[in-house]
């Protein structure tokens, strides 16, 4: 079992690749940094296909299969070990990643080719598949929080990549940041799971979890405060304002960190920590309404938006927040299976987009494209699938995931009516927004100049990446298709020894195919059901109304923006959030920051103290320096004060009898 | 016989330090300034001598000879100067030598 004896060779080619490039890089061509950069993580790929293949051939009491390489801390009862696991979950975002990761460092040799800083956005990139699996393949809480902050500061160098732009390093400073403030709630969480089970290895945890009761206080709290990490790095609502930001950042960091895989990693912990969160229902029920409020809130903001990558930026939030729902309603293999076709289609989403922008000289704004669509063909029909999958038709990867979801929030084990509702109302809107982005951009009449843009298709190596992620966008989601004529799904029964080996007792027939197979209906009816069920029917009506909108008759958006004015400019200034932070929090903590803590405590009390001491020093000295005045009678008359006053003093002592 | 009581010594020895230490301290002239000095050397020498007699011991003469040694060095060394001084500055007043001063 070669690679399954040494998990660690999956992490070091790309920290090797980011090391290479990072060092030497500067002065070679990129031929060779492209051969280092893709190299090492399409080996890193390769080696995740062999450990799939290896673990295929375990038996279930193998799994998870963990690999202990080094023993990091020991603090009395505090034992770190450097130990990385595989079980179900981990090769289904291992695949994920790797395989993502691999497509987008090929798609982005051709994307950046004409910019500078060539090598150190390959090292990044390297670094940041580094941290990623690192996160996925943990075995403890600690090892997993050095990939939870290493994807983090790898987010902030590449969105920060173009620092001459000081919009690029601003956006770069809020998105670490704003997840700092989640990652405060996670680092509690973390030491407080330590307190509770004297473990951070989630083996032993789950296992202490199963076996002694523990009070669902406590478990509430762990649960939230590790959803508080979730919801900064995963940007939901109140803290998902960096990832608009982050768009600053080159098109193919979008496409990997801020929409394929970093940001999903908060769904992934949660479901990784799954016997906790479902021991904890109103963590659960936090989970699921943040989840569901966050689908549809940034879905409508994405209504308005005109910059294309802002547009599919709230996207990802909404579809995250799809994520949040599916775990919190208590299917996390939903869940999980969003996050995988999500990366498909939003990879190809983010990076056709940035075809468009490419071919388009760099232009971002919607309004200022059409008719694209002729010209360049491979993007427009890569991105035209990957708009069906995420809008939720039938047939494509995006359907199965929601609909699965949308399903477990009506029916499972914590349904809620509301949540679905607004989960169905979010499923409308992501078909209108996405389509009229494919409206806006390929269809109509071009608006803008064609004299000055040339409009030219991508090169090869940014297409056929496309054209890969638009097969998986299709086919990925059929691995769940026989659920939908009543059979089993193969995706949830193959992630099931992962949620259901510590679930409640309660919960265990749940991803059980014993009981799915109970209610199942004749398979006919079951597929009829599910092809006009209220989120196919929602997303036709998105497509319709955004076919009329912006193909029909072009005019109805800006009378609909003038009948209801206001709540148009609320949407375009996205809820006026950005602003609302700055007022509440940003602006009276700038104030605090330079009044009190600067003039105040740092140059009234810091910077006294310091100055003060030195102050009394100088003057006490400038005092004493009087007696050494050079006159020898003035010494003369100071030692016959000495003199005296010692005799004195040994007359008092001997008078007095003290000895 | 009658003994003179070693107090008288003593008392001498005093008298002779303190008008050694109030010409140290009052007087200007350098060379005033070291007879002060030897005033003060003697009269501990006396003290010292007081001493040895009324306890019959050695100790205290051994000391003088030291004290007279050292005395006869500290003249030495402390002539040659207040001459190389006088030589160059005219007035032998110790307010005036302030020079090693920074």
């Amino acid at each position: 079992m070669p690679i399954l004896d040494h998990l660690w060779i999956i992490l070091a080619l790309p920290l090797a690749g980011a090391a290479i490039n990072g060092l030497l890089g500067k002065r070679w061509p990129q031929s060779r940094v492209n051969a280092v950069a893709v190299g090492s993580v399409t080996l890193s790929f390769l080696a995740v296909l062999e450990l799939v293949r290896e673990f295929s051939q375990l038996t279930a009491d193998q799994i998870p299969f963990v690999g202990t390489y080094f023993t990091w801390i020991i603090a009395g009862p505090f034992h770190v070990d450097f130990a990385l696991a595989v079980d179900q979950l981990t090769v289904v975002m291992l695949l994920t990643v790797s395989f993502v990761g691999m497509l987008i460092h090929i798609y982005s040799t051709g994307y950046m080719a004409h910019e500078g800083g060539y090598y150190r956005f390959f090292s990044y990139l390297n670094l940041f598949m580094f941290f990623m699996l690192t996160l996925v393949m943990a075995t403890n809480l600690i090892v997993m929080f050095v990939g939870w902050e290493g994807v983090g500061l790898c987010s902030y160098l590449l969105i920060g990549f173009w620092f001459l732009k000081q919009s690029a390093t601003d956006a770069g400073k809020k998105a670490f940041i704003t997840t700092r403030i989640g990652d405060f709630g996670f680092t509690v969480g973390v030491l407080l799971v330590f307190a509770t089970f004297q473990s951070i290895d989630f083996g032993t945890i789950f296992k202490s979890l199963a076996a002694n009761p523990i009070s669902e206080v406590t478990l509430t709290t762990i649960s939230i405060l590790l959803f508080t990490g979730a919801v900064g790095k995963s940007a939901q609502l109140p803290l998902y304002v960096w990832l608009p930001d982050a768009m600053e950042g080159p098109t193919p960091v979008s496409a990997l960190i801020h929409a394929a895989t970093m940001v999903t990693a908060g769904v992934y912990m949660v479901a990784r920590m799954n016997p906790l969160f479902s021991r904890a229902p109103i963590a659960m029920f936090v989970v699921a309404v943040v989840g569901a409020v966050t689908a549809f809130y940034s879905a409508t903001i994405g209504l308005v938006q005109t910059d294309i990558k802002k547009v599919l930026a709230y996207s990802t939030v909404s579809q995250l927040g799809y994520m949040f729902l599916a775990c919190g309603v208590g299917s996390y293999a939903a869940g999980i299976f969003h996050l995988m076709t999500h990366a498909f289609f939003k990879g190809i989403l983010f990076l056709a987009a940035g075809s468009v922008i490419h071919a388009m000289g760099g232009n971002q704004d919607m309004m200022k494209m059409g008719g694209l669509a002729k010209k360049i063909p491979v993007t427009y029909w890569t991105m035209l699938i990957a708009t069906l999958a995420i809008a939720g038709i039938p047939g494509f990867a995006g359907f199965f995931s929601k609909d699965k979801i949308l399903e477990a929030a009506a029916s499972g084990p914590h349904a809620n009516l509301l949540l679905w509702l607004l989960g169905v109302a979010g499923a409308g809107l992501t078909s209108f927004y996405m389509f009229r982005l494919v409206f806006l951009t390929f269809f109509g009449t071009p608006r803008f100049d064609e004299h000055q843009v040339h409009v030219h298709e991508s090169p090869k190596n940014m297409t056929i990446p496309l054209i890969i992620l638009a097969f998986f966008s299709i086919f990925g989601g059929w691995l769940a298709a026989r659920h939908f004529v009543g059979g089993p799904d193969y995706f949830e029964r193959f992630l099931s020894p992962v949620f259901s080996a510590y679930a409640p007792q309660a919960e265990q027939a749940v991803g059980n195919p014993a009981a799915e197979s109970a209610m199942a209906e004749s398979p006919a009816l079951a597929l009829f059901h599910a092809l006009t069920g209220w989120p196919v029917i929602v997303a036709v009506l998105g497509l319709v109304l955004a076919w009329w909108f912006y193909i029909k008759s072009p005019d109805a958006p800006k009378r609909l923006a003038k009948s209801a004015h206001g709540l148009y400019l609320l949407l375009l200034n996205k809820y006026y959030v950005d602003e609302i932070y700055a007022a509440l929090i940003v602006r009276p903590l700038l104030w605090i920051s330079t009044r009190v803590l600067w003039h105040g405590v740092d140059e009234g009390l810091i910077d006294g103290v310091v100055n003060g001491s030195a102050h009394v020093a100088r003057a006490s000295g400038g005092r004493l320096r009087e007696l050494q005045s050079g006159n020898t009678r003035s010494y003369a008359s100071w030692v016959l004060v000495g003199v005296v006053g010692f005799t004195v003093l040994l007359l008092v002592l001997f008078v007095t009898g003290v000895h | 016989m009658n003994v003179i009581p070693i107090s008288y010594y003593l008392v001498l020895s005093a008298v002779l330090f303190g008008l050694g230490v109030i010409a140290f301290v009052f007087k200007r002239n350098v060379i005033t300034i070291f007879m002060s000095i030897e005033l003060m050397l003697n009269a501990v020498n006396l003290a010292f001598i007081a001493f040895a007699r009324a306890h019959n011991q050695l100790d205290g003469l051994v000391f003088v000879f030291f004290v007279i040694v050292v005395a006869a060095a500290e003249a030495a060394v402390g002539l040659a100067l207040v001459i190389m001084l006088a030589q160059n500055r005219q007035p032998l007043s110790v307010e005036r030598m302030n020079h090693l001063k920074l």
